[in-house]
């Protein structure tokens, strides 16, 4: 089998002992890829490339940070002034986590659009939240870092959420800050963990892809693969598709890492942290905000913490709530008009979640909240059953083949 | 496009509301040479800006993270430099015999704070704080702006307006009362260029040295922005040609 391999003396000198491009080979050129993947479909990919990034940045900045409160601030300033292209692996690292947000939101999306979140694909599904719910760790711990206002007072704001646990909560809150309040151990175990939580991101990525692998990809029809006629070989196919898109990604952070650095920071966070001053306005980072706007949505801590966290714990019952059995919104009339109205719901959240809390914004943030939870909790389920959805092309080929939208 | 029409859509509506958040008065959008894609400092106004500083905010305000040998971005040689360093007394120590003596500035020190901890600070401000001037233009939304505005903006007090005790009304700062009193003054500084030194100018000048301190990469992040941003440009387009040619042996 492995000295069967084509390529140069040197490669299959190597692939005889170790047969890592059998194994590549087998990965990508022997694994079939739906022939009628669109755009949306790049963002899976994408995301690896960002995770990558943090990941190779982070190591560099890590060099040079020192994750100790007294000089926590001043390090990073150090990075931005002193470090040879220091401000390049800061503004990539910080530019990079919004823009790593902003992909992973596009990929959720994606899944809901096109069903993918249904069976066989409902683990697939649930590592994928898991993943997120990681991600929203180690950005938070990372925001932290820096060691500014914003970093420390989001951190203050955060932990505190903690003590809405009935019983147990002061107790949680002083385990997570190491102390009385949020100080210097807060940050040195932040910081531990924000280097180690990417690697467990890593590790949950595997598993997606082997659950991928072994479900294979939805797609836009959202009609199972009939036959070699329904696919490509991944390879050269997406991997071309996939560079190209990786490219347009680069460009876009590209665009703001040299043109707009600080245009998704906070100023607030350029000035040192300080305990007896509290920001006019607390935020969190953009990708945050919609959930921000759950939380303060309702009046009550642990109401609040509970619909926060449920906004996203919601999604995993998802595949069940769903009872239509057609996948992609494509054919279902019904589902795609409350697809939009759903991401219009969270956008508007977002905004929300940026406004102070008060007056006029309060209302609007409890009814797209309501919503939020109407669409999942009713409108999914109802829709599926009262919806007809348009009738199902043949296969994948069928309709390719015939130079239709695919 | 979609991803960029996208990226758009979620920084202008997520992100500007930050910037907005802070910063209440008069903000009247200025033009910088540091704007712009291709925005780079205008070094006279920085060395103006620099002799503003040095005469007039550093006897409250610190420059921390700034060494003198920074200096020569602005157009100063090692000569001048050196020069520069001297004329400031550094604390350094402990020597041989264990104490803690004064010496000249050299090109790698930075520059010293005006104050030896904030409690001296507070102590001869009136109980307010000035803070370290070199990352202001960052820490403040819209900042060359706002400085300048704050810097421009020191009015009579309305009739109906209350100021607290020691505090001077402006236009600029978010609540209208500022603890620093008016720093500028027509004709402060004497400009060796000769250019009049009127409070606008001896602003915008502060704010162009103000801007540099808080980001003197800027030049260098533009000039390699151009260069990625070509490079990549390119690099896409290729990879848009081979997947197209790649797939257009399916069809
Ligand atoms: C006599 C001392 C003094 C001098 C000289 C002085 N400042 Fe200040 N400055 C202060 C004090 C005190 C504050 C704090 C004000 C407050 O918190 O209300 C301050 C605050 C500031 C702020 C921050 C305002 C804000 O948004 O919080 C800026 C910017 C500033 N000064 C710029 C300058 C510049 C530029 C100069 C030189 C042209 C200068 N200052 C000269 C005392 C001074
Ligand atoms: C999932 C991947 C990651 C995400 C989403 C992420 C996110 C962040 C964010 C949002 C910040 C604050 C940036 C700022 O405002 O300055 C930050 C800072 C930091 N991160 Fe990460 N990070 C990731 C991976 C890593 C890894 C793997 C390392 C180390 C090996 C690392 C090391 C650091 C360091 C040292 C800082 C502080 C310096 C700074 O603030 O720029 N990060 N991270």
């Amino acid at each position: 089998m492995s000295n069967s391999y084509r390529g140069s003396a040197v490669v299959r000198w190597v692939n005889d002992r170790l047969p890592i491009f059998t194994f590549l080979d087998h990965q990508m050129r022997d694994y079939p890829a739906p022939r009628n993947l669109n755009y949306w479909w790049n963002y899976g990919s994408l995301a690896l490339v960002a995770l990558v990034l943090q990941i190779v940045t982070g190591i560099f900045l890590a060099m040079h940070y020192i994750g100790d409160a007294r000089f926590a601030f001043d390090s990073v300033e150090h990075i931005m002034r002193n470090v040879n292209y220091g401000w390049l692996l800061r503004y990539l690292h910080s530019n990079g986590a919004a823009l790593f947000f902003l992909v992973v939101y596009v990929h959720i999306f994606r899944g809901l659009y096109y069903g993918s979140y249904k069976s066989p694909r409902e683990i697939l599904w649930w590592i994928g939240i898991v993943i997120v719910l990681a991600m929203m760790a180690t950005a938070f711990m990372g925001y932290v870092l820096p060691w500014g206002q914003m970093s420390f007072w989001a951190a203050t704001v955060i932990t505190n959420l903690f003590s809405a646990i009935p019983l147990l909560g002061q107790e949680i809150v002083a385990w997570l800050w190491g102390g009385f309040a949020v100080g210097g151990p807060t940050l040195t175990r932040f910081y531990a963990l924000h280097y180690l939580l990417p690697f467990v991101i890593f590790g949950l990525v595997f598993l997606h892809l082997w659950a991928l692998r072994t479900v294979k990809s939805n797609n836009p029809l959202g009609i199972d693969v009939r036959g070699p006629q329904d696919t490509v070989p991944f390879h050269p196919y997406y991997t071309s598709k996939d560079y190209f898109g990786m490219g347009l990604f680069l460009l876009v952070l590209a665009g703001f890492v040299f043109y707009a650095p600080n245009y998704m920071g906070h100023p607030d966070n350029y000035i040192p942290a300080n305990p007896m001053v509290t920001p006019t306005h607390i935020v969190p980072e953009w990708y945050f905000l919609p959930f921000y706007a759950i939380l303060r949505a309702i009046p009550d801590k642990l109401g609040g913490v509970i619909a926060m966290a449920a906004s996203l714990l919601v999604l995993f019952v998802l595949p069940w709530l769903d009872t239509s059995r057609v996948r992609s919104a494509r054919f279902r009339p019904i589902y795609k008009v409350i697809f939009w109205f759903l991401l219009a719901d969270v956008v508007l959240l977002g905004y929300v979640g940026s406004q102070p809390a008060e007056g006029i914004w309060i209302h609007i943030g409890r009814a797209l909240t309501a919503y939020y939870f109407f669409h999942f909790l009713i409108l999914t389920p109802v829709v599926g059953k009262i919806e007809r959805p348009r009738p199902l092309p043949q296969s994948i080929a069928a309709v390719v083949l015939k130079g239709g939208k695919a | 496009m979609k991803r960029i029409v996208l990226a758009a859509v979620a920084a202008l509506t997520l992100g500007a509301p930050a910037a907005l958040a802070s910063g209440e008065g008069d903000l009247a959008a200025q033009s910088w040479s540091f704007d712009g894609i291709f925005g780079q400092y205008d070094r006279h106004a920085m060395q103006r800006g620099f002799q503003v500083y040095k005469e007039v905010c550093a006897a409250c305000h610190a420059l921390k993270y700034v060494a003198f040998r920074n200096l020569a971005d602005l157009g100063f040689n090692e000569e001048e430099i050196k020069a520069i360093a001297a004329e400031y007394q550094i604390a350094d120590g402990p020597d041989e015999a264990g104490d803690m003596f004064t010496r000249p500035g050299r090109p790698s020190d930075q520059f010293p704070a005006p104050f030896a901890n904030d409690q001296a600070a507070r102590a001869s401000n009136n109980g307010a704080l000035p803070p370290n001037l070199s990352l202001i233009t960052k820490a403040r939304a819209h900042g060359p702006d706002y400085v300048y505005a704050l810097l421009t903006g020191y009015r009579d007090p309305p009739a109906d307006v209350v100021l607290g005790e020691g505090m001077n009304y402006s236009l600029a700062m978010p609540g209208n009362q500022i603890a620093m009193p008016p720093p500028l003054t027509e004709g402060q500084v004497t400009f060796a260029d000769g250019t009049p030194a009127t409070v606008e100018q001896m602003s915008r000048d502060v704010v162009q040295f103000l801007a540099w301190s808080a980001e003197p990469t800027l030049e260098e992040r533009k000039n390699a922005g151009i260069k990625s941003m070509l490079f990549l440009a390119l690099m896409t387009g290729l990879l848009y040609v081979s997947k197209r040619r790649i797939w257009s042996k399916l069809h």
